[in-house]
């Protein structure tokens, strides 16, 4: 009696999460994946091939768009880290009670708000009517309004400010942890500032960084609202591709195709970050 | 905090210089945003023409505030329907899955475990096409068999909830085990002992233990609703929320009225997420 009655919660409880993984996750990614392989022959006529993989890389302007976005995404990563790991170790080592509190809640508090509202301040900035435009020119550095949006940079600006918190918040997590005693331990013995950035903290920072790593680069690579709004209309983001074959040309099999090789590369970076630090991808996602 | 390290006073004051500078670059586009919704010109942009209020309370054209405005009211209002059945479902299934993946042990636990993750590292955009994709299938399909519509199943809210659902769940769920594992059994073996039935147990004792954490996880699910972009850019129909009405708007080139929006979703998130963060300390 009790067994059956355990039986039936626990296949109460089962029951929403197979729901909720099928119905949204499982089945519409095999689907989109069928819907990828599909070649249209005729009115609705369709046959099964790699016909749109073909179309992505017979067509330069696809594939550049893709290599493109990944080493946009993969440089956006790197900058990231190197302006929020001085700012990260400034919060976990050399600030303590409320002052760290504070600190770490202002790095918090514009990753609540809206990635549009912040884009948006970016784009006031930026513009030719904006803020730094004007500024130069009171300063007399430029003679005329200078147009500082719709360029590589901008985007680049974008993306790091977008993603600074998912790189900040891991990396205090792990240097927290670091006992304060075996920086002094190395200072005392003698070894550079340098040395002991290289030997000691980086390498027990190494899994907040990895994290840090990965999930900024997956979010740069998905963003489509920081490329689109701070890159203008040849910012050629992937996204935004995949977007324009959805919605303006309604290619839906050529847009599946596309979303399937986003998420692939996706996929991959995540599992090569996590193999080589040998990390697990849940313990990564709960520290972000 | 590390204090015995002998630093050249240079080097402590460029890192606090850079401090202060990356602190600055992290308000600056907040606070310009803010700025902007005070000035009196028809574009948020300099030079600066005045103070004025016109952009929340005016209501001649073309200095319409944001409490005037119909459009942007009407898409906050189906943001704010979104975000409370997206909340609902995510704090639910979260619940649920927290019982799961914390007090039972079973075959392929590891995998469900990771597949529930999973949400969390597909890009949003492709969230969306794919359950774009197959709820077009599906409505196809239903609609060739049976002959009635399934509007339902197109472009609409009702895919809007379901795409935003399907990845803030996995937060739900994380931010409830968290606290589900910090519960102690006896006490719920004590209530056994003193005759309470299994489901009144865990609805008298372990429960209430939760509430917290499924607050925390409802007001961290509002707040996801409201501000996400990606997924819902590709399954809205002809009711915006907020943030698509607002895109479209940024690309045609606004009138402040968008700051004075801005304005407020600053406030109501930042107030939002000192909320859930305070609710999420009372789990220590």
């Amino acid at each position: 009696m009790t067994t059956d009655r355990s039986k039936l919660a626990f296949w109460l409880l089962m029951a929403p999460l197979l729901i909720w993984l099928v119905t949204l996750i499982i089945l519409p990614h095999v689907g989109m994946f069928l819907v990828s392989l599909r070649e249209k022959v005729g009115v609705r006529e369709y046959e099964t091939s790699f016909a749109n993989y073909a179309v992505f890389l017979n067509e330069p302007l696809y594939w550049n768009t893709f290599a493109r976005t990944a080493y946009m995404s993969i440089a956006a990563t790197i900058l990231t880290l190197l302006i929020g790991f001085p700012i990260a170790y400034y919060i976990a080592k050399l600030t303590r009670g409320r002052t760290k509190t504070t600190l770490f809640l202002m790095c918090l508090i514009p990753f609540w708000v809206s990635e549009l509202v912040r884009t948006f301040g970016w784009m006031i900035l930026l513009r030719e009517t904006g803020v730094f435009s004007n500024a130069l020119q009171y300063l007399g550095l430029a003679a005329g309004p200078v147009e500082l949006l719709y360029n590589d940079a901008a985007i680049m600006t974008g993306l790091v400010y977008t993603s600074m918190l998912f790189m900040v918040v891991p990396l205090v997590t792990t240097l927290d942890s670091l006992d304060d005693s075996l920086i002094e331990a190395g200072y005392d013995l003698g070894a550079s500032g340098f040395g002991i950035l290289r030997q000691i903290v980086i390498p027990h920072a190494m899994p907040g960084i990895v994290s840090g790593c990965i999930v900024v680069f997956m979010l740069s690579l998905g963003n489509y609202l920081t490329p689109i709004l701070l890159g203008g209309k040849d910012s050629l983001w992937f996204t935004g591709m995949i977007y324009s074959q959805f919605i303006t040309r309604f290619n839906w099999e050529l847009g599946s195709a596309f979303g399937f090789l986003l998420l692939g590369l996706s996929s991959l970076i995540v599992f090569v970050g996590l193999k080589l630090t040998g990390q697990s991808l849940g313990k990564t996602m709960v520290q972000t | 905090m590390i204090t015995g390290i002998p630093q050249s006073s240079a080097f402590k004051w460029s890192y606090r210089a850079y401090v202060t500078l990356f602190f600055i670059y992290l308000a600056l586009p907040l606070a310009t945003v803010c700025a902007f919704a005070f000035n009196d010109s028809v574009f948020p942009s300099l030079p600066w023409e005045g103070f004025t209020w016109a952009w929340f309370f005016g209501t001649d054209a073309p200095y319409i505030g944001v409490f005037h405005e119909r459009p942007i009211l009407r898409s906050l209002i189906t943001s704010g329907v979104v975000a409370f059945w997206v909340s609902l479902l995510a704090v639910f299934v979260g619940t649920c899955n927290a019982f799961l993946f914390v007090r039972h042990e079973f075959r392929g636990k590891s995998i469900l475990y990771i597949l529930m993750l999973l949400p969390l590292i597909i890009p949003g955009i492709i969230l969306g096409i794919s359950i774009l994709v197959f709820s077009s299938t599906v409505a196809n399909f239903l609609e060739d068999a049976t002959g009635m519509w399934f509007d339902g199943l197109r472009p609409g809210l009702i895919l809007v909830v379901l795409g935003q659902f399907s990845f803030i769940t996995t937060f739900a769920t994380l931010v409830i085990s968290a606290r589900l594992q910090k519960f102690d059994p006896s006490l719920e073996e004590a209530a056994l002992n003193l005759g309470a039935t299994h489901w009144g147990a865990v609805r008298e004792i372990t429960l209430p233990f939760l509430y917290p954490a499924m607050a925390a996880a409802g007001v961290v699910a509002v707040l996801m609703s409201f501000e996400n972009f990606n997924t819902t850019l590709m399954l809205v129909g002809s009711d915006a929320p907020l943030t698509i009405t607002m895109f479209d708007r940024l690309k045609l080139g606004s009138t402040p009225v968008l700051n004075a929006v801005s304005l407020l979703l600053i406030v109501v998130s930042a107030l939002l997420g000192l909320a859930s963060l305070l609710l999420q300390k009372r789990d220590d």
